[in-house]
């Protein structure tokens, strides 16, 4: 099986990146437009990918769910981006920004692909200021720099709460450029319901109109999905509503290995569960932990209000247990010690879900104006949600699920087991390890599709030229077209008497209490008796009114929440399977006396690859060693 | 329905668009969209272009604005010489015709300021037109639900009235004091040309005219009101330094104009002037 | 926590873009009012799922204020009538119990309805697609610190860059403009060094694309009065003034 070839090239580390340009195959400039690459989904991986394909002179074909591929949800990010400028003269360099995202994911990703990341983050910084990203500044001129957790220097671009928005939208307009030319053609409010593969290649997707309900295929030489990630599992995260693991999981029903799926992303700063209608979480970032200092009330049930509790009362949990860090620990870390505050009942709020981020010593220190002009718009955002006046009293804040590291298994080219499928972005598993630094995604999503893919992706490519693909007349096409108007129309005549949106909320309870912050064996094997029988009912009782052919948001529901099953037993299984605790996955079987997450490098330094068997309960593991020749295994320390 | 708003081509009106539109429906196929941004704009000549916009014509809407802006003030403040009595008045009407005498004929250069003004209002007047009819366009179904406006003023939301009564009261003022052919409708006196300040008398004496004038006027103020600020706008005269002036200045223009003109039906009704 | 009764709901519904529509009385017993406005309306669809009934068709996304999906005319108002927040992040807590919450789709010929509450912005993307971009191929990019920009230009670039293209200044003009979108756009791009270089060409054609879908700008201030991110007219003034430049510098270069 050539499965596990993860084609990294040979050379000293920092060489290989620049050895696998020297060496790649090309495509002539007049031969790029004889080839068309699809790309499913347009946030930053996607967008960026879209606009740099279409500029090389490759037909791109860009799908999204969307109504503009504005929205997607890479606009939701706040902090920023790293990149290893070392404007502010600290310290830092890329060996260090490689050396931070590997010790920060655990020792669990793979060191090439880490390192070429880091590499090429100084030149998205340089290409998002020439597409005229207003990125914070000094009274200079030059940029700014913020710091972040899990790193001792400031290497972090930020554009007020908005980094996020600011970096989509200049990937967006780089696409809507070539949209604008004609060098993209722009299927919005089109879902990836299958993909398809011919002789052993991707041949082409399904896609669904979501306004006409009409299925339909399309052909290419290429396939990237930058579909983004599986938070949405949880029912409640920080994810936007839209977010689903369809298109990977569809790609992996068809042979793409699934790696790592139980690595998901609890970020500590999120606005806690207010009521049961809540629909989903609210993320403050991260970077407001750079002023804001965490605590609980000492006592238990301690009912004061924040402000009549004396100081020698309060725990400031984060600065006693991590003093070096801080209130600045990766965000597995203070998570988990968040967790075990409110379990032991020293939470706050009506709910006692919840710890403090108390900003009056920075005010104090800082004046209310610095700290306006710094989080402003995140201040004026928790008001609006939570009612409360941040500058006056704490913001409440409490885990949620965020950001999945796991996603499609791919290579060094960002290929995945099937020639000819790409995944990039969020929805790959390549670059995070156990745990994502913050401000790293912005980094990934773009670098892939900027700076990555274009230059891998010829590499196949160049064996294509002069040979026909198939056509969507294709046998193997009409097939997929049938199955998949079998499932939507199933759904429509289940007939039963819950709604999609039941089902998922009460998937997420079982992933989240079993699946979540912290994970045990017996916890681990309930949910795996729990999620059959929830998903049996789930096709039986399925209730999705209206039609299948005009906009129906509840049968997109179903498909999506159908998918999000068969993940959850694949997630519960690799939490399983791994007896081991590597940052954010954390089995309370393996832990340290002081309670920090025990890796075990002999049995588990390796990246879990799941193959699809048919039945969602049994799929079949695979393992890619991970060698480190750089980085030296170590236990994750941030004290 | 995303394939019609993909149609690029020619300056399409909103009209086509509207027409398209609500004729399509999602039965027929969507088209992805591609290649909006490759035009086939017409030439036209360089004003007609600049004019075939919605900005051009706004940039149209506040230069004719402010030419009749400065008509208004002059001919209030020209009309004030109505209190210096008939003598006054009278020779200041015989001034305007006399304007640049004997380097022009008599009454020439008054002609050429008409022309002018005529111009400016006849490009008000088809600007303002050719705007509102976009605009109905702009949004063919209406709210169906009662709207709660935030901040347009009253002001801004009857321009469209408030210009419409002041083009009226302006033809009848023209008909009543330049030309007379109403000026001594239901009285006994005569229209005499030259005597301006007897034919005003004459004129507002008539308490329902006096009345129409009054109103009229306020109207005209309040149309003024949100012109007057508008046209920075429009113009693209946007300096933080001086934006707390604009809204200022309009109000401060506005009511001058009003003061001053409507001082006159009411002098005349309280017999100050006789 | 506390919570609201009897919610009287007026919502449109449509069945297409061919159908011509009509509100519909709905009431929602109790709600809490830590509620979202869209998690009202999820608790009103779970109320139709259940009485077999066709769930309402609104668009929605992030729900934290961001991503410019959601919409809505509540009571008259684009996002209803808390200032500066968008329809996901208006609370329940700003409405009584008992209110009759009138609930419409965004009305512009240039954005038709879909279903529902549902609408097409793409005539916004058609703006972004004709200029709303500045030229920077992938990979040819200087150092990002190689030309300095004044903290109070990058502040007023990134004033303007906070549009989220929701629609809100288009539903809420009375003639259905998109002036502020299409200004904060071209203010954003034309305040940067960076943006120069196209400054006139886009300009130009980023109104005329915009004249070919919207109506025209009367001044009133709804559209920022609506807007989210609560950007200024200011900007207009600016795409107005940048526009008349660009008639008289491109027809210059044009002719060359």
């Amino acid at each position: 099986m050539n499965t596990f070839n993860a084609k990294i090239p040979a050379g000293a580390l920092h060489e290989k990146w620049d050895n696998y340009k020297a060496d790649a195959k090309l495509v002539n400039p007049n031969n790029k437009r004889k080839f068309k690459i699809i790309v499913v989904g347009t946030g930053l991986a996607g967008a960026s990918a879209a606009a740099t394909l279409a500029e090389l002179g490759y037909q791109v074909d860009a799908f999204t769910f969307h109504d503009s591929p504005r929205r997607a949800h890479s606009i939701a990010a706040q902090g920023g981006i790293n990149a290893a400028k070392n404007y502010q003269g600290d310290g830092d360099s890329i060996n260090r920004l490689f050396q931070d995202t590997i010790k920060g994911g655990d020792f669990r990703s793979r060191e090439a692909n880490v390192h070429r990341l880091a590499q090429v983050s100084v030149d998205i910084i340089d290409q998002m200021v020439a597409q005229g990203v207003p990125f914070a500044r000094e009274y200079g001129g030059l940029l700014d720099n913020r710091s972040f957790g899990g790193a001792q220097v400031s290497r972090t671009f930020y554009a007020r709460g908005q980094t996020g928005q600011q970096l989509l939208i200049g990937a967006y307009q780089q696409m809507a450029r070539q949209v604008g030319l004609g060098g993209v053609r722009l299927f919005n409010r089109t879902e990836l319901i299958d993909t398809v593969t011919i002789d052993g290649r991707c041949a082409g997707i399904v896609v669904r109109d979501l306004l006409t309900g009409e299925i339909q295929s399309h052909a290419a030489h290429a396939v990237v999905l930058a579909t983004g990630g599986y938070g949405n599992v949880f029912f409640l995260s920080t994810n936007a509503m839209n977010c689903n693991v369809t298109a990977a999981w569809r790609a992996h029903r068809r042979g793409a290995l699934f790696a790592n799926p139980c690595y998901t992303q609890i970020h500590p700063t999120c606005i806690p569960q207010a009521d049961e209608t809540q629909s989903k979480l609210t993320l403050m970032s991260e970077s407001l932990r750079n002023d804001g200092r965490v605590w609980v009330p000492k006592r238990a049930d301690d009912n004061r209000p924040a402000d009549q509790i004396p100081e020698g009362e309060r725990d400031y949990y984060l600065e006693r247990l991590y003093p070096s860090y801080g209130n600045l620990a990766p965000r597995d870390i203070s998570s988990r010690a968040a967790k075990r505050l409110v379990d032991k009942g020293q939470g706050i709020g009506p709910l006692k879900n919840g710890v403090n981020l108390d900003f009056s010593a920075a005010i104090e220190r800082l004046g209310r104006d610095v700290v306006e002009e710094r989080y402003g718009n995140l201040f004026q955002m928790y008001e609006r949600i939570a009612g409360e006046d941040p500058y006056k009293t704490p913001m409440r804040i409490y885990p949620a699920t965020h950001y999945t590291m796991g996603g499609l298994w791919v290579d060094y080219e960002l290929m995945t087991n099937i020639p000819g499928l790409y995944a990039t972005g969020e929805a790959n598993f390549s670059d995070h390890g156990a745990n994502r630094l913050g401000a790293s995604a912005l980094m990934q999503g773009l670098a892939d599709g900027y700076f990555v893919l274009p230059y891998t992706i010829s590499n196949q490519l160049a064996s294509l030229l002069g040979k026909t693909i198939p056509g969507t007349d294709h046998p193997a096409f009409k097939q997929a077209e049938t199955e998949a108007s079998a499932r939507y129309n199933g759904y429509l005549n289940v007939k039963g008497k819950r709604s999609p949106d039941w089902f998922h909320r009460e998937l997420g309870k079982i992933i989240w209490n079993e699946c979540g912050m912290e994970r045990t064996r017996e916890g681990l094997q309930s949910a795996l008796s729990d999620l059959p029988a929830l998903y049996e009912e789930f096709k039986t009782d399925l209730r999705v009114t209206g039609t299948g052919d005009s906009t129906n948001q509840t049968l997109e529901k179903a498909g999506r929440v159908d998918d999000f099953f068969q993940l959850g037993m694949a997630m519960c299984q690799d939490a399983l399977t791994r007896e081991e605790s590597c940052g954010a996955h954390f089995r309370s079987e393996y832990q340290t006396e002081e309670g920090e997450a025990l890796r075990n490098d002999d049995k588990f330094c390796h990246v879990a690859a799941w193959e699809w068997t048919n039945d969602p309960m049994k799929p079949t593991r695979h393992a890619e060693e991970l060698v480190f020749e750089t980085a030296h295994l170590a236990t994750r320390s941030y004290k | 329905m995303a394939g019609v708003l993909s149609q690029r081509g020619s300056r399409t009106s909103v009209k086509a668009i509207l027409m398209a539109t609500t004729s399509s429906t999602l039965d027929s196929k969507r088209e992805p969209v591609t290649a909006t941004a490759i035009g086939t704009r017409r030439k036209r000549p360089f004003l007609l272009d600049l004019y075939s916009t919605a900005v051009g014509k706004k940039y149209v809407m506040a230069i004719s604005g402010i030419a009749m802006m400065g008509f208004v003030l002059f001919h209030m403040i020209g009309n004030l010489k109505m209190y210096m009595g008939e003598t006054a008045l009278n020779h200041y009407a015989e001034f305007l015709k006399e304007l640049l005498y004997p380097l022009a004929p008599k009454g020439v250069v008054l002609w050429i300021l008409r022309g002018g003004l005529i111009t400016m209002l006849l490009l008000h007047l088809h600007a303002a037109w050719s705007l509102t009819r976009l605009n109905r366009f702009a949004r063919a179904v209406k709210y169906q639900g009662p709207r709660d406006y935030q901040v347009a003023k009253f002001a801004s939301r009857t321009m469209r009235w408030t210009g419409i009564i002041v083009l009226s009261y302006l033809i009848w003022h023209i008909l009543d004091l330049t030309l007379g052919v109403v000026n001594t409708t239901g009285t006994n006196g005569e229209f005499v040309k030259g005597e301006v300040y007897q034919n005003v008398l004459n004129s507002l004496n008539r308490p329902v005219v006096a009345a129409f004038y009054v109103i009229a006027n306020v109207l005209l103020g309040i149309h003024l009101f949100h012109g007057a600020w508008s046209i920075f706008q429009s113009l693209g005269w946007n300096n933080p330094r001086f934006n707390t002036w604009r809204r200022g200045f309009a109000t401060a223009f506005a009511t001058i104009v009003v003061v001053g003109n409507v001082s006159f039906p009411i002098a005349v009704i309280a017999g100050i002037v006789k | 926590m506390s919570h609201l009764k009897n919610l009287k709901l007026k919502v449109w519904r449509q069945k297409g873009p061919a159908d011509s529509g009509r509100f519909e009385n709905y009431t929602i017993d109790e709600i809490s009012d830590e509620a979202s406005f869209l998690e009202m309306l999820d608790v009103l669809n779970e109320q139709l799922i259940s009485d077999n009934k066709e769930a309402v068709v609104f668009d929605h996304d992030c729900r934290e204020g961001i991503c410019g999906t959601c919409s809505l005319m509540i009571n008259g108002v684009a996002h209803g009538p808390q200032k500066a927040t968008t329809t996901c992040q208006l609370h329940m807590r700003t409405f009584k119990s008992g209110d009759t919450i009138v609930v419409e789709p965004w009305r512009a010929t240039a954005f038709p309805i879909i279903k529902d509450l549902m609408v097409d912005r793409g005539a916004f993307d058609r703006i972004i697609e004709s200029g709303g971009f500045i030229t920077a191929v992938t990979g040819g990019a200087p150092d990002a610190n190689l030309i300095p920009i004044p903290k109070p230009v990058a502040d007023a670039a990134m004033d303007s860059a906070a549009c989220i293209g929701c629609g809100a200044c288009v539903a809420a003009c009375p003639n259905g403009a998109a002036n502020l979108f299409t200004a904060a756009k071209i203010s954003h791009l034309n305040y940067l060094p960076q943006g120069q270089a196209e400054r006139h060409k886009r300009t130009e054609a980023m109104v005329e694309t915009m004249d070919e879908h919207f109506g025209s700008c009367t001044n009133h201030g709804e559209c920022s009065a609506a807007c989210p991110k609560e950007i200024s007219v200011d900007v207009i003034a600016l795409m107005n003034k940048d526009y008349r430049a660009s008639k008289f510098k491109n027809r210059k270069e044009l002719s060359r």
